[in-house]
């Protein structure tokens, strides 16, 4: 079957897809975008969330046909998904219509995973929350970071202010077999205390 | 080459100038958080094809046959190969002893046993085709645990065995036997005031890195193969490939890929040789990745065990004795279990001064899945079962369980039940002391202000309680407990082995800037090895720009990343090489400009800031000047001091390289009418000898705390007596989430040992020892329960 959705911005049809393939297959396998990650396929990890429509979701358990007209976002868009919402505008549609919001079929074109100028990402413009994960150690083997940042994203955006309580409630369903959460809870009170920062600092 | 997502380079540029001791960040955590890092699941290759394995449902079976030929025909298929289609007379590996089939003939010994595999363009068409293949099973009787495994008529899981351990067991089916003897144990079992024994017993941990084992093997034109690889030591799987496929080591090229974690269940190899199979067979790149339920039959488990404890003691508080039996379940083959029976015997006795000894420790083989190396490596085992009994001593002598620990303590200078003396610091006491005087986290924390949990405006937040959002008690029949836990581990690998490292370090002037590269086989599995080999290279050459070469075969082997090892001994192997680079700069500059400066000749010279300086800060010329368009390149192997076997009749000998130590107190809530537990807070003190990178150690020490944890109150694999089994998967088999897990404060000592570089100690492997006794001894303090096994389960709480 064919199917056509957005993806970080992007428009995106693809072809050939089986029925049964889910959508964290294709966006790993047919799109080239292998940041959601596969540590169990059966939603327990949380290792593949995406934002579907601005829902986290995992993207295990949606099937590629459910997201016919939708739009998602990954880890691989998130830098961009997070300075379109801090300049009031919307990088997937997911905050607002997207018929009015999305990108441009020119812009979409010209649209690369980031950092697409380093092979060692030196260059690449971060969100707050990527920033925060690597400067608080919250990173070890990775696997379950980009997951983590596409969670922790929607809570700080959903919640600016969140309690250590809060944000375990919303991490919960990501798991970490490396750090022991202790540097992820940090990493998200410090990416929270800056977008407080930054957003006081713009007068918004 | 077609190969469009490979392992890169790493390298940091300036705004990092961190050398040792600094909390530098990681080299690769920008490509980690943006996606772009390449795991072994994300290798890609055009007109790849995906492997899938065809595993045994029975635990033990003969096999009557095998047809492939309705798999051969669904479209999409490349290949199916069986134990016929294997290309030498090589058919088996193993780490130790080569007793692991690539693929099953004629018996399997364990369910998940791989006995055929298909290659196909879609991975669901290899699931299929593998469905079809028909294997006529005929099953056999099972062998599950001590009885059974050395009952006269067992069946043996290995006849005609003859690995070098087979001549000194009792019995076929028990892979190694360490017995430890040191003293008297009778005689000063009746100096004895009071004696303590107990029956423990130990579940099946798994490793569940998160990474599924994976990667991609590509067919090469000269007959060779290159495999991108998660693994935890390249040339250890190179080893045991190479001859399964018939090719020459140099024309199986490895490369190591991102791996998603380890924890010891990448020590054996898993797809390794399948995917060469499959490539080499089709001529096309074949990619295998696990799926969650595929990956807990593709790795070996933590040794599940049974140890049976006695110890003694005077009035005083004096431990007189220990005496110990342990059996640690190896499961179908062996993997590690001989150095795992090496470690649970030699560090069965704990960090405490105990002369004399009665010590056992065996490892069967049974039809249950094989075990191998897990953080902890047989020292998990052994100190959940030492820090009970010292709990049950403490509470018949009538005295603190703490202090009873310090009075017993080892320092530096005690002598081991091996005849091996303790020769660094063994802050036992002390990190015993400096757990018990954090202070301990507020009473009934669940009452908050604004009630924001589940039932908002009662005041209560059950995120804080047992049950947490199941909102199953508002503090009802919850009851609070506190424990302690201290343990040994040693570091590095042990008994004689040739533990070594190898790196080679290259010093060139790139973009007029002074650059050191670094090239290690070492696997860096997410402890953050990388981050450490640029700090030495900063401290020991003095240049900011490092690049890490990705892992590979190319170089010569790094030995494992595990056993708490690779700062250690790949660290001291960069910096070996870099003190060695370093002379062959000065030489260098000597030659060049020794004539201008007498220092040159007179002064101790040192790399500073791009720079060659005397050792009083003088600057004698800018690196850049000395090396010019000239490149130092130097690949050089480093040794630590060695180490001997143990006697295999009374276990004597000088068998380890370094011990580390970690202490552990842990605060829990049971709700006593549901069973359920909340692990309030999980405080840790660890000596770490010098912390290279404060950070990563700190992230080192929590997460091993966490998965001590997990195998408390949650973590096991269950295996039927049929040998099944039962709980394949995140739904079943339950490893701690940010809910469950507590805040981890952790307080680092650094007394250096001196036979180490820079003092450093291991750290990754103390803080899963201690964490899981803790936690058991906190909750047998909150519910007075003798639980004598883990993991504690609900119905062991509520006797239901």
């Amino acid at each position: 079957m064919r199917v056509n959705f957005t993806v970080n911005g992007r428009p995106y049809e693809a072809d050939d897809v089986w029925e049964g393939e889910s959508l964290l297959y294709v966006l790993r396998e047919r799109m080239g975008l292998p940041g959601s990650k596969n540590a169990c396929e059966q939603g327990e990890c949380g290792s593949c969330t995406v934002r579907l429509d601005g829902d986290p979701v995992c993207a295990c358990l949606v099937a590629a046909g459910q997201v016919e007209g939708r739009d998602v976002v990954t880890v691989e868009g998130l830098a961009d998904y997070a300075r379109q919402r801090a300049a009031g505008g919307c990088a997937s549609g997911a905050c607002g219509d997207a018929k009015n919001t999305g990108t441009s079929v020119d812009a979409a074109q010209r649209w690369e995973a980031r950092p697409a100028d380093s092979q060692t990402g030196e260059a690449a413009e971060l969100s707050t929350v990527q920033q925060a994960f690597i400067d608080a150690g919250a990173v070890q083997c990775g696997f379950c970071t980009p997951g983590l940042l596409v969670a922790a994203d929607e809570l700080i955006e959903r919640n600016p202010e969140p309690s250590d309580a809060d944000i375990r409630e919303a991490l919960s369903g990501n798991l970490c077999r490396c750090t022991g959460y202790e540097k992820i809870l940090d990493a998200v009170r410090l990416a929270a205390a800056r977008e407080e920062t930054q957003t006081a600092g713009t007068g918004a | 080459m077609g190969v469009t997502r490979t392992p890169t380079s790493l390298s940091q540029g300036s705004q990092t100038r961190g050398g040792i001791g600094e909390s530098t960040l990681r080299p690769d955590g920008t490509l980690k958080v943006t996606g772009e890092f390449a795991y072994s699941s994300d290798m890609w290759h055009e007109d790849m094809l995906w492997g899938f394995t065809l595993r045994s449902p029975h635990a033990h079976a003969e096999i009557r046959s095998v047809d492939t030929s309705e798999a051969w025909k669904q479209a999409g298929v490349y290949a199916v190969l069986t134990y016929d289609d294997l290309p030498t007379e090589v058919k088996n590996y193993g780490l130790e002893i080569q007793d692991t089939p690539v693929l099953a003939h004629g018996r399997v010994r364990h369910h998940g046993e791989p006995v055929a595999l298909v290659a196909a363009d879609h991975p669901e068409t290899a699931r299929r085709a593998a469905a079809k293949i028909v294997v006529d099973y005929a099953p056999l009787p099972v062998v599950h645990d001590e009885a059974s495994a050395t009952a006269e008529d067992a069946p043996l899981l290995h006849p005609g065995r003859d690995d070098h351990h087979a001549s000194h067991v009792p019995h076929p089916n028990i892979v190694h036997r360490q017995p430890i003897v040191r003293g008297d144990a009778e005689a000063a079992r009746a100096r004895a005031d009071v004696i303590v024994s107990g029956e423990y017993e130990v579940g099946m941990q798994d490793q569940a890195f998160l990474g599924p084992e994976s990667g991609l093997a590509v067919p090469a034109e000269d007959g060779g193969v290159d495999l991108y690889i998660a693994t935890q030591w390249l040339h250890s799987d190179l080893r045991q490939i190479a001859p399964v496929l018939g090719l020459p080591e140099d024309k199986v090229r490895m490369t190591l890929s991102g791996v998603g974690g380890a924890f010891g269940g990448r020590e054996d190899l898993s797809m390794q040789i399948h995917a060469c199979l499959l490539a080499l067979r089709t001529g096309k790149p074949v990619k295998i990745v696990y799926n969650r339920f595929e990956s807990f039959f593709g790795h070996v488990h933590r040794h599940p065990a049974k140890l049976w404890y006695e110890h003694g003691a005077t009035r005083d508080g004096r431990i007189t004795h220990m005496k110990c039996r342990i059996v640690l379940d190896g499961g179908a083959y062996a993997s590690a279990s001989p150095a795992v029976v090496g470690n649970a015997s030699s560090l069965s006795v704990g960090p405490y001064v105990i002369d004399d000894v009665d010590i056992e420790a065996i490892a069967l083989y049974t039809n249950n899945p094989p075990c191998g190396a897990m953080r902890g490596f047989g020292a998990v085992q052994a100190c959940f079962a030492y820090e009970a009994q010292m709990d049950k001593l403490a509470a018949e002598l009538g005295m603190d369980a703490v202090e009873f620990r310090q009075l017993n303590a080892m320092s530096q200078g005690t002598v081991m039940p091996t005849g091996q003396e303790v020769d660094s610091p063994a802050p036992v006491a002390e990190i015993l002391r400096r757990v018990k005087s954090m202070p301990l986290p507020p009473e009934r924390q669940w009452e908050s202000a604004e009630g924001t949990g589940a039932v908002a405006g009662t005041g209560i937040d059950v995120r804080a309680l047992p049950g947490g959002l199941s909102n199953t008690t508002h503090g009802e029949g919850v009851v609070r407990g506190v424990g302690y836990a201290v343990g040994i581990k040693n570091v590095g690998f042990s008994e004689g082995f040739d533990d070594y490292s190898t790196a080679r370090v290259r010093l060139e002037v790139v973009g007029g800037k002074p650059v050191a590269m670094v090239h290690t086989a070492m696997a860096e599995v997410g402890q953050g090895g990388v981050t450490v080999h640029a700090q030495i290279a900063r401290t020991e050459l003095g240049v900011t720009d490092v690049t890490i070469h990705p892992a590979d075969t190319q170089v010569g082997s790094a030995g494992s990343t595990s056993a708490s090892r690779q700062t250690y001994v790949t660290g001291g192997a960069v910096k070996n090489t870099c003190e060695l680079v370093r002379e062959k700069v000065l030489e260098i500059g000597r030659a060049k400009f020794g004539t201008y400066h007498p220092a040159w000749a007179t002064a101790e010279l040192l790399l500073e800031g791009g720079k060659v300086v005397t050792d009083g800060g003088e600057v004698l010329a800018p690196l850049t000047d000395v090396l010019e368009d000239q490149a130092v390149d130097i690949e050089s192997e480093w040794r630590h001091r060695p180490t001997e076997p143990f006697d295999l009749r009374t276990g004597q000998g000088f068998g380890h390289v370094q011990y580390s130590f970690a202490a552990h107190r842990a605060v829990v809530e049971v709700d006593t009418e549901l069973g359920l537990v909340k692990v309030v807070e999980l405080a840790c003190a660890q000596d770490v000898g010098k912390a290279l990178n404060p950070q990563s150690v700190i992230g080192q020490i929590q997460g091993g705390t966490t998965q001590g944890l997990g195998l408390a109150v949650m973590e096991e694999i269950v295996v039927g007596e049929d040998g099944k089994v039962r709980n394949p998967s995140f739904t079943d088999y339950l490893i701690p989430t940010i809910l469950d897990t507590p805040t981890i404060p952790v307080d680092v000592l650094e007394l250096a040992d001196e036979h180490a570089p820079y003092g450093l100690r291991g750290v990754g492997e103390a803080p899963t020892l201690s964490s899981t006794p803790a936690v058991l001894s906190a909750i047998r303090a909150a519910t007075g329960l003798a639980l004598n096994r883990v993991p504690v389960r609900p119905e062991h709480l509520t006797g239901t």
